[in-house]
């Protein structure tokens, strides 16, 4: 009797503990979701053919459109105006030598996007291009068009550090989906 | 030089052009740009100022006002042309240098606005061509010793049976006769040029880049300047610290000036990163407290005030009283900027005798007299270069001569060749407004809807007080520029129970001319009360306008026009609708049919705009379409976007990215229609400007139900990026 | 450093950072090449670098190192040809200023695809600011160039 009592007792632990590293996976996933969604990342990564642009994220003035490769059409491609780096000036075009947007084919849409259907995109190997997770750490730690966006105008409510850390430790949980 | 030595010149300038190779009349040639291969010089006849004619064929017209895209350049080149029955090909043509001889025929003074050059030129072009022909056929009639009227002139070429001779032959004997006391003109039925197909003559140079602005003169050893302005109007120096911009490489000078402190540099990039460097403490003054907001309470408060009137007749509070239906409404219009594309930019040289200032003006004479006040020198020393002026709507055209002022500044306090250059942040900023505008009326309707009384108090400064102007424009203490067309309205003068009133703040906010002046302002206002008065008479916004402007033929006309064109009554999609304005602007009759869709939650797309334009006239018909075409553009721009708005003194907007413009994306399907007509040429530039405004928004009131009585239709959340 | 602008060589002495607009205009004399705002907006000094249209009063002349540079006063015949008569048969220019730019613009838009439609010139020419309107113009005139560059082919 004391062995089934211990048994359940453990799997009540486990259960526990699994309840709670999805808690903390999903709180981190949380976290990390002001940062996906906020201007300086969500910008361009727009759910039509138009970048956005600014802290009210309008559509990027202009007439500019993503293009077939995501670096815009014909004289107006990002890199006609924005430079290999920022620009010394008011309201000037924020620059990097790798400006661009996601393909047309595989437009990587965060706008709009509660944090569990965002959760879930990542999730999506059709949706990232990405055969694993693992990709994913690699890309919001090491991009350097990712690091930029830390670096300039309004910024994103967690540092890039903070914020490479709450994904880890949303995959690292178990990668939880949020509820919502 | 005294008055009457000016005035001998006009004479002078006949008998001169016997020396041969003499150029009477210093042409501006901007230097450094151009290098003239001088082979031999022509022969040149000039029988007037308007005109050479050269023994090597060339024929040069010489325009006594300035091209900014209005398309004088061609229009005014084809009255003289039609006359003198030149080869159009062989024409060139130049801006007039600074001199009495090209004085405007009304304003007696040497400058381009008001829409009026094609009116006041009609005559006096025309006849300076018919002259120039006369003498040629006469030399010609001369020389084979037969009749003038025995023969031809056509492209160039005298003709008389068999015989056949160039002008550029005729030049040498033609100069040796004495020019006709008066010159019949040709019969409009017979006219080849005016009214027809005709190229303009300056695409060539403006679409391979050789077209010369402003911003384009330089000379070797030219320094651009940038000048650190008052950020306040009426603020002032107190001290600044010239190091750090000294210490830029490029950077040449500092010097102060009346409007500021400038920096002298190589080049565009160093004045602009030493003026950056540059330091300067300024005693901010009254205005910096001014806002937009408190702006629009105080406009508020001298409405309610009541105003100096300008008209009052009958019993207008009690005809009020009386009246079957009541319209009470205000309109508020904002302070905007012109923005031409070309910012303003000025080259000075100036030595102890001579000023020569190369820039885009329509000033020339008010910029002869502030150089010769700010350099002692007499006018008769101060030469201005013309350029082609990359747009201006109204920004040129300062009586005050603001920027050529300041470039002058510049050049006596430096001792260097100069050129001042403005950036689109100091236009934006540092310019002459549009004044902002409060349009109210108390309007009583009879049973049948037509107005019997109207009360209107109009508030917004004066644009006149204080330059050439005022004593004409002023009346009473009432610019009418301020209420600029709203009285002369046919069925407004023959209302007998009316009072219009005008309250003209006193502010230190720097206005100036904006494209149509008082009617960029007045026509919104007008156009949309009396769509509200039709609807309120429960009539169709058309069929209300054909009994209110029932004494207004052309008018009426050009209504019924663009009723008909733009199918008006006929059913839209769903969210689509259209709205009319229709007003005399300039001494032209335009009506705008604007077709718009509003969907929920979403911006207005304008789909068409149809004009009808009437006025009498029409020289360059392609250029009235041209006109019409980009005055809907500039009209939807204002209507759409642009304000300049205030906050402790300073303007908020920068750039284009928070003073938007419209762009290809946003513009309609323009479709326009000319009512041919005989009378002396009505006003083109800004005939159209103020109508496209109500057009717009009572589109979308036919769609929406909402009226639109505050603009900008969009307004813009200042400190977003 | 050493710039090739239509074709030529030149030696250039400017700061890195000097804007392309600046040293073209200045330095070299081009004068085609219009200053309009100064931040990427209105298109007026559009060049083409290394075949892209760019808007060179931003892009800093250190960009410039190693490539191209064409300008209109050095736009291709296979290009000019065709939009400039165009732009003369529909008499586009009004005050003309931000024409060369326009049509600079157009010109990567002709070279990449041989029917433009509508929304193709609006992708293209939206970035190009006219205040004089002519846009209803510049359209038709780019219809007419793909048609008179095709033609001509």
């Amino acid at each position: 009797m004391a062995g089934v009592i211990a048994v359940c007792n453990l799997a009540m632990m486990n259960n526990k503990i699994v309840k709670q590293r999805e808690a903390e996976s999903k709180a981190a996933f949380a976290e990390a979701y002001k940062v996906f969604m906020h201007p300086r990342c969500m910008n361009c990564h727009p759910a039509g053919d138009v970048p956005l642009q600014g802290d009210d994220s309008h559509l990027h003035t202009q007439g500019v459109k993503r293009g077939v490769d995501g670096k815009g059409l014909y004289a107006m491609k990002c890199s006609s105006c924005h430079q290999a780096a920022n620009l010394d000036g008011d309201h000037l075009p924020p620059g990097h030598p790798n400006w661009h947007l996601p393909t047309a084919a595989r437009p990587m849409v965060f706008e709009g996007k509660s944090p569990r259907e965002l959760a879930m995109s990542f999730k999506d190997a059709k949706f990232t291009g990405f055969k694993s997770m693992d990709q994913i750490i690699e890309h919001v730690e090491h991009d350097k068009l990712v690091q930029h966006s830390f670096t300039y105008g309004t910024r994103p409510p967690l540092s890039h550090d903070e914020f490479v850390a709450k994904v880890k430790e949303w995959i690292g949980k178990g990668a939880a989906i949020p509820d919502k | 030089m005294s008055n009457a030595q000016l005035i001998d010149r006009r004479k002078f300038i006949r008998s001169t052009a016997l020396a041969a190779g003499g150029l009477i009349i210093a042409f501006n040639v901007p230097a450094g740009i151009r290098t003239r291969g001088v082979v031999k010089e022509p022969v040149l006849f000039a029988p007037n100022a308007f005109l050479r004619i050269g023994s090597d064929n060339s024929v040069k017209i010489i325009l006594s006002h300035c091209e900014m895209g209005q398309g004088i350049w061609t229009s005014l080149s084809m009255l003289i042309a039609e006359e003198l029955d030149a080869d159009w090909k062989s024409l060139q043509v130049e801006h007039a240098p600074a001199d009495i001889a090209y004085y405007h025929t009304v304003y007696a003074t040497q400058r381009t606005g008001g829409s009026s050059s094609l009116n006041s030129e009609f005559d006096r072009y025309r006849k300076a061509g018919a002259t120039a022909r006369y003498l040629l056929v006469q030399a010609a009639a001369n020389r084979w010793k037969v009749a003038p009227d025995d023969c031809q002139t056509a492209n160039g070429y005298v003709v008389s049976g068999d015989k056949k001779i160039s002008y550029g032959e005729l030049v040498t004997d033609a100069m040796a006769l004495p020019a006709p006391a008066d010159i019949p003109l040709k019969d409009p039925k017979d006219w080849k040029i005016i009214g027809g197909k005709i190229k303009r003559l300056d695409t060539q140079e403006k679409i391979k880049g050789t077209a010369v602005f402003g911003m384009d003169i330089h000379f070797p050893d030219l320094l651009t300047v940038m000048v650190a302005r008052v950020p306040v109007n009426g603020a002032t120096v107190t001290g600044y610290d010239e190091a750090a911009a000294l210490a830029v490489p490029g950077v040449r000078q500092v010097v102060k000036i009346p409007t500021g402190v400038a920096v002298l540099a190589d080049d565009f990039w160093s004045a602009k990163k030493g003026r950056q460097a540059l330091k300067v403490q300024w005693d901010l003054g009254a205005a910096a407290n001014i806002s937009s907001d408190s702006l629009f309470t105080e406009m508020k408060a001298r409405a309610d005030k009541g105003g100096i009137v300008a008209t009052e007749e009958g019993n207008v509070a009690e005809l009020f009283k009386q009246s079957v239906t009541k319209v009470e409404v205000e309109y508020f219009q904002p302070f905007l900027a012109q923005s031409p594309m070309e910012p303003l930019n000025c080259t000075v040289k100036l030595s102890a005798d001579k000023c020569e200032i190369w820039t885009g003006t329509q000033t020339q004479t008010d910029d002869q007299h502030a150089a010769s006040e700010i350099t002692g020198l007499p006018i008769s020393q101060v030469f201005i270069h013309t350029c082609f002026l990359g747009g201006s709507f109204g920004r040129r055209n300062i009586t005050r001569s603001d920027f050529v002022r300041e470039a002058v500044e510049v050049a006596k306090a430096s001792g260097k060749l100069v050129k001042t250059v403005w950036t689109r942040e100091d236009d934006i900023q540092g310019g002459r407004y549009r004044p902002a505008f409060l349009h109210r009326f108390k309007v009583g309707l009879d049973a049948n809807g037509m107005p019997v009384s109207w009360d209107q108090i109009s508030v917004g400064q004066s644009v006149m007080t204080g330059g050439p102007f005022e004593k004409i424009a002023v009346v009473n203490g009432v610019d009418t520029f301020s209420i600029e067309g709203m009285q002369a309205v046919p069925f407004i003068k023959a209302l007998k129970n009316k009072k219009i009133a005008v309250n003209t703040p006193d502010w230190p906010i720097m206005i100036d001319n904006w494209r149509a002046v008082g009617m960029s302002h007045t026509i919104f206002a007008m156009e949309s009360l009396i769509d509200e008065m039709a609807y309120a008479a429960k009539k169709d916004p058309v069929a209300y306008r054909r009994l209110l402007y029932k004494d207004d033929a052309r008018l009426l006309k050009v209504l019924d026009l663009a009723a008909e064109k733009s199918s008006w009554g006929t059913p839209l999609p769903k969210d689509h609708g259209r709205g009319i304005a229709a007003f005399k602007a300039c001494g032209s009759y335009v009506a705008l049919v604007a077709e718009v869709s509003v969907p929920k939650n979403g911006m207005v797309k304008v789909h068409k705009v149809t004009c009808v334009v009437d006025c009498g006239t029409a020289i360059q018909p392609d250029g009235v379409v041209a006109q019409m075409e980009g005055s809907v553009g500039y009209g939807l721009s204002a209507a759409l976007y642009s304000e300049i708005t205030f906050k402790n003194g300073q303007v908020q907007q920068k750039n284009f990215y928070n003073y938007p413009i419209l762009r290809m994306n946003e513009m309609p399907e323009v479709n326009t229609y000319i009512v041919p007509g005989n009378e002396p040429p009505g006003g083109i530039g800004e005939a159209s400007v103020g109508q496209m405004m109500p057009a717009l928004t009572n589109a979308m009131f036919a769609v929406t139900g909402k009226r639109i009585r505050n603009l900008p239709i969009y307004k813009m959340k200042m400190g977003n990026a | 450093m050493q710039l090739t602008v239509n074709g030529k060589s030149y030696d250039v002495n400017v700061p890195s950072d000097m804007p392309i607009l600046w040293v073209i205009r200045d330095k070299l004399g081009l004068m085609g090449t219009k200053f309009g705002c100064g931040a990427a907006q209105c298109g007026a000094c559009t060049v083409h670098l290394d075949g892209q249209g760019i808007r060179s009063c931003v892009a800093p002349v250190s960009r410039a190192e190693g490539k191209e540079i064409v300008t209109i006063e050095g736009l291709n015949d296979t290009l000019s040809k065709p939009l400039m008569a165009a732009w003369t048969e529909i008499d586009v220019p009004q005050c003309g200023y931000c024409q060369t730019g326009q049509i600079m613009a157009a010109a990567v838009l002709l070279r990449d695809n041989n029917n433009p439609t509508d929304q193709d010139i609006d992708n293209a020419m939206s970035g190009n600011i006219c205040r004089c309107a002519t846009y209803q113009r510049i359209r038709k005139a780019i219809h007419l160039a793909a048609e008179l560059k095709k033609s001509s082919s």
